[in-house]
Parts: structure tokens; sequence; C-alpha cells
């Protein structure tokens, strides 16, 4: 095996598992799907040029009045769904991602800033981190929520408030036996600023651990995203994420439209099974104590 | 153990305050409930005398100072809305959503530990992966959806479950309980299960870990090699041994089962205090959100500790490092 460099060597130890690279692959056409949701959907279901309400409540397979093939059929106000999902999976990665990236930023700095400080600085972020995560994480997300109010921009703020603990206590673990090693040593003798040597030469060594909790992280935030706007805290209506399309098709599902709520569902559900499985793997392929 | 047992406490009050206070002024900052409350056909004295009456003409401040007083004679305040003491509210709502919290939990110990169990100690047998894969699904569907889907089939579908409400109560002791009729049975089994789906996975996966862990040890060797009967083996050596993790799981998860219930209860329109938290956020009645908010920050606390004194009570090693 060609292992020279760690990027090789990971991927070479990533491709061992057929079932994560389909898992990989899953991910990225999801990922690809949402981002180009313009040409991928066959209907804009927002705009209301190309969305007819005699087409309403049409059940998948049935045909539009134009002729449009609603293959999984359409909401109360005629949007067909396959193309809602689409757009409404794009609110839910981006959400996350914008979420996962920020709290990845905030618990970097403070897990180091706690390993490199010790103390009092460490005791009080630890204190915090150990207190907030003694509580889960949906019941702290509502409680921000209704002291901030709905919007998308609140439902991240609530993310990155819930998130940035998970990242602060795994760095702050790896940063502590990472600043006993030689290397960090020899980067203090060589007179480098506490900025560089943290951020230059600690920080790369810290990563494999935030790179497997922000995968797992990231299907967390989506999952608690969704379970918000099905309560009616998280996004707004006009931007309908894969949680709020659930909800309103809750109202139908009781008299048998079941599509509305089932495939948004199947979506959100697909979703999360593919990042877990490629969590999964990085956390196996990652994990130091199963290196060889 | 005083000591520590001090400690948590001291630790418990200053998070409630922290968390309370910051709520407090949170929700002031959201909105105004008198926006929602007060009928805007009345003419403005009717108003004013209704603002008045829930104490909302004061700054805010005072408002928070007529908080803390009632805090320490034992009242959180009144409802806004209900106009009842918020903490008799909740507490009226509490038995609901502890039965819910329980039955869950019940299920996931019943169906998760024999499931877990059979595939640690067949892991290559076909019915094992199947209690597997069931097991990562189960992990990563989303609750309310989840809860949804067993509308859609059971009370949508087949018509043989109902699909929301609690049913018929009949009172033990002065509280309401579901349980013991057919109906009330009944309106419990859907939200009792939809509850119990993600802690049966987690269940299964302790199990199958610490049964895999534990089946390698040299005392299960040597209680198989003394020709105990494989009954005798798994039911005691194993079982027994496994317990302790998912004891404490399980135990810090009844915790996340009361907040999650949030989600079921509004899926099943069951009335507990998730729905009341939700309905009172909706509503911005602040108290009955602070009342909650200090009612499970309390009961999270106490449930930790209690783990922690069970877990230190089933395993002997714990204690001896405490008293080292």
């Amino acid at each position: 095996m060609v292992a020279d460099t760690p990027l090789k060597r990971f991927i070479a130890d990533y491709v061992s598992s057929p079932l994560a690279v389909i898992a990989a692959i899953g991910m990225a056409l999801v990922i690809l799907a949402a981002a180009f949701a313009e040409f991928v959907a066959p209907q804009n279901p927002y705009d209301l040029m190309t969305v007819n309400i005699l087409d309403g409540s049409l059940e998948p397979g049935e045909t539009g009045f134009d002729g449009f093939y609603y293959w999984l059929g359409s909401d109360e106000q005629g949007r067909d769904m396959y193309s809602a999902m689409i757009y409404g999976l794009r609110i839910s990665l981006v959400v996350s991602v914008i979420a996962v990236t920020s709290a990845v930023f905030i618990g970097l700095t403070m897990g180091m800033i706690a390993a490199w400080k010790g103390g009092w600085v460490e005791s009080l972020i630890m204190r915090i981190v150990d207190i907030q995560l003694s509580f889960p994480a949906l019941f702290v997300a509502l409680l921000l929520l209704a002291i901030l109010g709905k919007g998308i921009d609140k439902v991240i703020i609530a993310l990155i408030l819930i998130q940035w603990a998970y990242f602060a206590r795994a760095v702050r673990g790896a940063a502590l036996v990472e600043i006993r090693k030689d290397y960090v040593m020899a980067a203090r003798c060589a007179a480098l600023s506490p900025h560089r040597i943290l951020f230059r030469h600690v920080m790369p060594n810290c990563l494999p651990p935030v790179i497997v909790i922000a995968t797992v992280q990231i299907a967390n935030a989506i999952a608690i995203e969704a379970a918000l706007s099905f309560l009616g805290v998280g996004v707004p209506i006009t931007e309908p994420s894969l949680g709020l399309l659930i909800a309103n098709g809750f109202d139908y599902l009781l008299s048998g439209r079941y599509w509305i709520s089932f495939y948004p569902g199947v979506a959100l559900l697909i979703t999360l099974v593919l990042i877990n499985l490629v969590g999964d793997h990085l956390r196996d392929i990652l994990n130091p104590r199963m290196n060889k | 153990m005083l000591a520590y047992l001090i400690r948590r406490f001291g630790q418990a009050i200053l998070v409630m305050s922290v968390m309370a206070t910051i709520v407090f002024f949170g929700l002031y900052m959201v909105g105004n409930p008198v926006d929602l409350l007060i009928n805007p056909e009345d003419d403005l004295l009717a108003q004013e005398a209704a603002i008045r009456r829930l104490g909302l003409d004061k700054p805010v401040h005072i408002q928070f100072f007529h908080f803390l007083g009632g805090l320490v004679q034992g009242d959180l305040g009144t409802s806004f809305v209900h106009n009842t003491p918020a903490l008799e509210l909740i507490l009226s709502r509490l038995p609901a959503t502890l039965e819910l919290a329980f039955l869950g939990v019940f299920f996931a110990l019943v169906i998760g530990i024999p499931l877990g169990m059979y595939a640690g100690l067949y892991p290559k047998s076909p019915v094992s992966r199947t209690i597997m894969a069931g097991s990562v699904i189960g992990f990563s569907t989303p609750n309310f959806w989840q809860g949804l889907m067993l509308i859609m089939l059971f009370a949508v579908f087949w018509r043989i479950l109902p699909a929301g409400g609690r049913g018929e109560t009949v009172d033990v002791l002065g509280i309401p309980v579901s349980f013991l009729t057919w109906d009330g049975l009944s309106h419990l089994f859907l939200p009792a299960l939809n509850v119990a789906i993600y802690k049966i996975s987690l269940v299964i996966r302790l199990t199958r870990a610490g049964t895999a862990e534990i089946g390698l040890q040299d005392y299960v060797k040597y209680a198989r090699a003394r020709g105990l009967s494989e009954w005798r083996v798994i039911n005691v050596h194993i079982l027994k041994n496994i317990l302790i993790p998912v004891v404490t799981v399980v135990g810090l998860e009844l915790g996340n089962v009361i907040a999650f219930a949030v989600v079921t209860e509004t899926v099943f329109a069951w009335p507990g205090i998730g729905k009341l938290l939700i309905d009172s956020i909706g509503l911005l009645d602040r108290p009955v959100v602070v009342a909650y908010l200090m009612l499970t920050v309390f009961m999270f606390v106490m449930i930790n500790l209690v783990v922690d004194i069970i877990y230190s009570l089933l395993d002997p090693r714990i204690r001896v490092k405490r008293r080292a």
C-alpha cells in the first residue's frame, strides 16, 4: 500500500469499507442536489407562476392539468412534493452546516484556550461545558428559541450555542495530550508566540476528533432543526426546511393524505443515515486507539 | 459524601437561578404577552386594569424582584393565561408526562435488553444483523416523524388505535392515570412506543457491546467450564454485569425522555408538561415557562445525582476508588 502522506493513508483507509464509500457518494449527491436545487427540481415550488392550486393534494404518480407529472404527489397549494423536498433539503443543510462550522470554530478556540491556560480559565470554560452538556440539546434549543424568537438566524444561533460545547470538550482533551509532546516544547524553545504554537502546531493535531464529531453533529443539527421547526419555533413558513414540510403535512395526515409528510421524512431519514454511516466510519479510522 | 451532595446542590441552585434570570428577561424582550391576552375591543380602562392585574404595568426589574420575592416563599408566579399558580398548573400536567416516560423506558428495557443480548451472544447470525440494522434506523429516525408514521399506520390506515389525546383516566391516590383502563391504555400505547423506539435502539447497542465484552471475561469462561447451564451463565453472570452501563444510561435518559416528551406530546396531543411548555412559549406565558425551566433543571440535577449514587452502589470498584 502506498501510504506516504497522511491524506493518502486516510483515503486508503476510508475506501476499505464499501458501505462507507457508498454513503459518501450518496451524501455527495444529496449535497449537489441541494446546492443546485434550481436545476434539479422539476418545479420551483415557491414561484407562484409555476404552481397551480388546482393541482393541490394530488396523489403520488398523478398528472396535473398542464401535464406535469407529480411522482411524489403535491401538497394543498399544488406544490410538487419532490421539488419542495429538494428546496427544503437545501435549507436544512445550509442551517446545519453554518451552525456546525461556527460551533467548530468557537469550540476549537475555547478548547485550546482551556488546555493552554489551565487554572481558573480552564475551570470556568469546562464547568460551562459540563453544565450545558448535562441537559438534552433539544431542551436547551427550545429555551434559547423561546427567548430569541423565530427565524433562520435564531435557529442557527441556538444550534451554535448548543453545539460548541461538544467541540470544546473534545479539543481540550486532545490539546492537553498534544501540549505535553516534545514538538510543542521545541516550538516554545524557539520562542514562537503562543498564538502561533496553538494554531499552527497544536491545532492540526487536534483535528481528527473534531472532524468525527462535526460529521455527527451535522446530522444532529439537521434533526434538531427539523424538530424545532415541527414544534413551530424553528424556521419561518416562507423558508420551509424538511422539518417544516413534515409539520405542514401533519394536518392532512389524518385525512389519509400521507405523502405530504411521508416523503420529506424519508428524505430526512436517508440524509441522516448517510451522514451517520460516514461519521461512524470516520470515527473508526481516525480513532488513535484503533491505529495499528 | 455529604460535602459532595452539598456541592452538587449548590451548583444546581446556581444553574437554576442563572437560567431563570436569562429566561425571565429574554421572554420580556421577545414580546409583550399583553398583546395576546387582552381583548382589543375592551375600552382603555379595562385594558389597563387587566395589565395591572397581571403585574405587567411595572418596569421589568420590579417585576423580577416580585418574582424573586415570590420564589423565596415557594411561589413561582401565576400563569397569565390560565390564571392559576404556574407550579400547580405544571404539577397537574406532570403525571401524564411521567406515565408516558416510565412506560417508554419500560418498553426500552423489556424489548432492548433481550434483543441486545441476543445480538451480543450471536453476532454473526442474520437475526442479529437485522436487529442491529433496525437499531441504526431507530437511532436515525427523527422522533416526530416516527410519531406521525405511527399515527398514519395505526390510526389512519389500520384504524386500530386512537391518533391522539389521553382517553379515559382513573384516579389512583388522587392522580389520574391512563394505564388502568382499556381506553386509556390504547391512547397510551402509541405515544409510549414513540418515546421508546430511540431508547430501544440505544439499549440494544449498549447491551450488545456489554454482552460481547463480558462474554470474553475469564469468569464467564470459568462459569461455562464449571458446567453451569447456558441459561444461568447468561442471566446471572452476564446480565448482572451489563446492567451497570444500561442502568446509568437509561437513568440519564429518563431526563431526556421527559425533555423530548415535548415532541411526542405535540404529535399525539398528549396533555403533559411538554405540550404545556410549547403552548406557553407561543403565548409568552412567562411564569409557566420559567417555572417549567426551574423544575426541569432541578429534576435533571437530581437524576444525575441519583444515577451517580446508584452507580456506586452497583459497582463496588467506584466506592473503593472514592474512599482511597
